[in-house]
């Protein structure tokens, strides 16, 4: 049974993940063949992904770990 | 980085025995996930940083109540959350608003940025400055309970399971939630992206 597009959106992040069985799988692979709509946004999802994955988008402040360290000697000083 | 809970059962022992400055070691891997999670919640850096310093000390203070029944990482985070719910609590009794703190009921069917091609975005174009701009402003504007499960499965890399125990939430609903925070980010990023495509060689070696 062919799906239609709307049908492919609700599994392009199961997919991405491999989450989904092997029946639904082929059936969404088939539709991609020859989808070029459904092609790009599966490629642009990745994409996303990729790209807010890679460390530089999201960096620690300037100084926050020698300033968390810092703390957490000042907190076993007051202990002792 | 990947959790290993022989290296971090070996530093509580040694803690517990009295070698505190071993604290620092065992903490290092979670500093990230801890600070992004409360990033998240609280909105802003400075709030971040401060109740990340306060988790960590918390953490410190608790340890003798980690039982490793879960990881250390996800007891970390459940105590971070913990954290910044509190001091969210607290802001909204102050200002007497209600947080929309969104549901799964939220939104419907979902239609994504139709295109009919798509040019990869290599990693390399985060060299411009506007490209992680662009990134951060878009998961910002999910709703938390989407901004704090993409946070954790697509950047800090953690999976379903851990994901799931850190908030609190099942496994069925971090991936509903991942699935439209991904499809969000695509309409929103989409559009935007396709201005960082690298430029294709002309037909005489000019830029397209």
């Amino acid at each position: 049974m062919r799906i239609d597009c709307k049908h492919v959106w609700q599994y392009i992040s199961p997919y991405i993940d491999g989450e989904i069985d092997a029946e639904l799988r082929a059936r969404i692979e088939r539709h991609l063949e020859t989808c070029e709509i459904c092609s790009a946004v599966l490629d642009s999802t990745r994409n996303v992904i990729v790209l807010v994955a890679d460390e530089r988008v999201y960096e620690l402040p300037a100084g926050f770990s020698e300033r968390l360290h810092a703390r957490l000697d000042k907190e076993f000083l007051g202990e002792t | 980085m990947a959790p290993n809970p022989e290296f971090e059962a070996e530093c509580i022992r040694r803690i517990q025995a009295g070698e505190k400055q071993v604290f620092h070691d065992l903490i290092r891997p979670c500093e990230r996930a801890i600070y992004f999670m409360l990033l998240s919640l609280l909105g802003n850096e400075a709030d971040a940083e401060d109740a990340a310093q306060e988790t960590v000390i918390k953490v410190y203070r608790n340890l003798h109540l980690f039982r490793g029944e879960s990881q250390f990482r996800t007891w970390v985070l459940s105590i971070a959350r913990n954290e910044g719910l509190g001091r969210l609590r607290k802001l909204r009794n102050r200002r007497e608003d209600s947080l929309d703190a969104g549901t799964d009921e939220q939104t419907g069917d979902y239609t994504p940025a139709i295109l009919t091609s798509w040019r990869e975005i290599p990693t390399e174009a985060l060299e411009r400055k506007e490209l992680g701009e662009l990134l951060r402003a878009a998961i910002a504007d999910l709703p938390e309970i989407y901004r704090n499960v993409i946070l954790l499965r697509d950047i800090e890399e953690m999976d379903v399971r851990e994901t799931s125990a850190a908030l609190g939430i099942t496994e069925g609903a971090v991936k509903v939630r991942l699935h439209r925070a991904r499809a969000f980010l695509q309409k929103k990023l989409a559009p935007e992206l396709k201005g960082f495509a690298p430029k294709r060689k002309g037909l005489f070696g000019w830029g397209a």
